[in-house]
């Protein structure tokens, strides 16, 4: 039994992608068509009760939200593939904390600029010029703390490659391509070196290769 | 008795500072809670940016071991290394109990938290701080708030806590919004649907609930 993801095309399921290739998991696909309403029909609602994507099924197992899913497996199979936990409790503490770093400092403001740039045009809703610049903002503010910290280690949660990087793939990807924010990366030398070491990666070049953004 | 080796830095009525009291409250895990005074700037202050680069709280430690922030990466790391104290079921005692936690804790952060948070600025600080308060923002978020405590209700009518039978970090990281929530007159009735209602008064009578309460009215 092979587990099953749901929503490839956009950005939080290709966190749970790249996650599975980097631990050596087998998986299939199930394409939603977010632009077509597919996540509010009843029957997916069943599977994810917020209409989002991803969702996963190992089997009779359902489980959703991408931090949860990437959590799940890199701990589940710790002992095969790549180790993106680090080796003592201190260590995972720290994957923990840039995890939450993502999510909550990183994300929002990547996710805003995705919305309102690249996908306002094509559903004919309103860009909101304000949360751009603010968006845009508070992004050069959490870099140069980046900046700061991938100057004293070659990753986020310390010399290792972790689940903290990882998570950054599918909107650095947005915002390093069709955003054209690009240059808030490149000129920050140390996270521009640490975004084409984690983008070079194998696993995340399979991703792109298998799964198109829709922008 | 030695003073505890664990620190948390910050005020106990910030709403990121109480989770992390909470849980380790639950956990039976002794802390030191070091002041940071926000209105005098001292979250900015040179050296509190050493231990959260962000100047926000709260920020933590263990000993000399570790410096952590992030109040749920805190509360991850309170769980697994103070695995046989306190409260064992926080955080799940196998894999697919934990996987259910981190799928609830991921849906507070990620849609509960959003909404909720502007919210409990706009309702509870704004008005001490003596700032205008933004009605569109609260209406927006009221309404976003709403779509997603229904969610909640169907779950927990088909379950007694967030993550299954057994109160949780999932439910635990839920207290503080909710607590500024249920006393502001304009938020309070999105609460009240039978089951959020029935979840609600069940978590927040928690006793290690009712301790952070106290230290917040304390402070």
């Amino acid at each position: 039994m092979v587990v099953k993801v749901y929503g490839p095309t956009y950005g939080s399921p290709k966190r749970v992608l790249v996650c599975l290739i980097e631990k050596e998991i087998e998986f299939e696909t199930v394409d939603v068509d977010l632009f077509k309403g597919e996540n509010n029909e009843p029957e997916f609602l069943k599977l994810q009760p917020f209409g989002a994507v991803p969702v996963i099924q190992d089997g009779d197992y359902t489980l959703y939200e991408s931090r949860a899913i990437i959590r799940y497996y890199a701990e589940k199979y710790k002992d095969q593939g790549t180790d993106l936990w680090g080796k003592t409790i201190e260590e995972r503490g720290l994957v923990e904390q840039w995890l939450e770093v993502e999510a909550h400092n990183f994300h929002p403001p990547v996710y805003n600029l995705v919305i309102n740039v690249l996908f306002a045009p094509l559903t004919g809703a309103p860009s909101d010029q304000k949360v751009i610049e603010e968006s845009d903002k508070k992004l050069e503010k959490v870099l140069d703390i980046y900046e700061e910290r991938l100057s004293k280690t070659r990753y986020l949660a310390g010399d290792f490659f972790s689940l903290a990087d990882l998570s950054h793939l599918p909107f650095g990807h947005y915002l390093m391509n069709q955003s054209g924010r690009g240059t808030l990366v490149r000129e920050r030398k140390h996270v521009s070196a640490w975004w084409d070491d984690i983008s070079n990666r194998h696993s995340w070049k399979k991703v792109l290769q298998l799964y198109k953004y829709p922008v | 008795m030695a003073a505890p080796t664990v620190k948390v830095y910050g005020p106990p009525m910030s709403t990121a500072v109480s989770r992390v009291l909470a849980c380790l409250i639950e956990k039976d895990v002794q802390f030191q809670l070091i002041p940071v005074n926000m209105s005098k700037g001292e979250h900015k202050s040179p050296d509190y940016l050493k231990i959260h680069p962000f100047g926000q709280v709260p920020a933590f430690q263990d000993g000399d071991h570790i410096s952590l922030f992030e109040s749920r990466a805190i509360c991850r790391y309170v769980c697994e290394k103070f695995g046989e104290k306190g409260n064992k079921e926080l955080y799940g005692r196998n894999p697919l109990a934990k996987a259910s936690i981190d799928q609830w804790l991921e849906a507070e952060g990620q849609n509960f938290n959003p909404p909720s948070s502007t919210l409990v600025f706009q309702l509870a600080f704004a008005p001490r701080m003596k700032i205008k308060q933004d009605e569109g923002a609260i209406k927006q978020n009221k309404e976003k708030l709403a779509k997603v405590l229904d969610v909640y209700d169907k779950r927990l009518g088909e379950s007694r806590f967030l993550a299954g039978e057994d109160f949780s970090l999932a439910d635990l990281s839920h207290l503080p919004n909710i607590h500024y929530l249920v006393a502001a007159p304009d938020a309070a009735p999105l609460f009240t649907s039978p089951n959020v209602a029935r979840w609600w008064d069940e978590i927040s009578s928690r006793d290690s609930w009712k301790q952070v309460v106290d230290l917040q009215r304390g402070a």
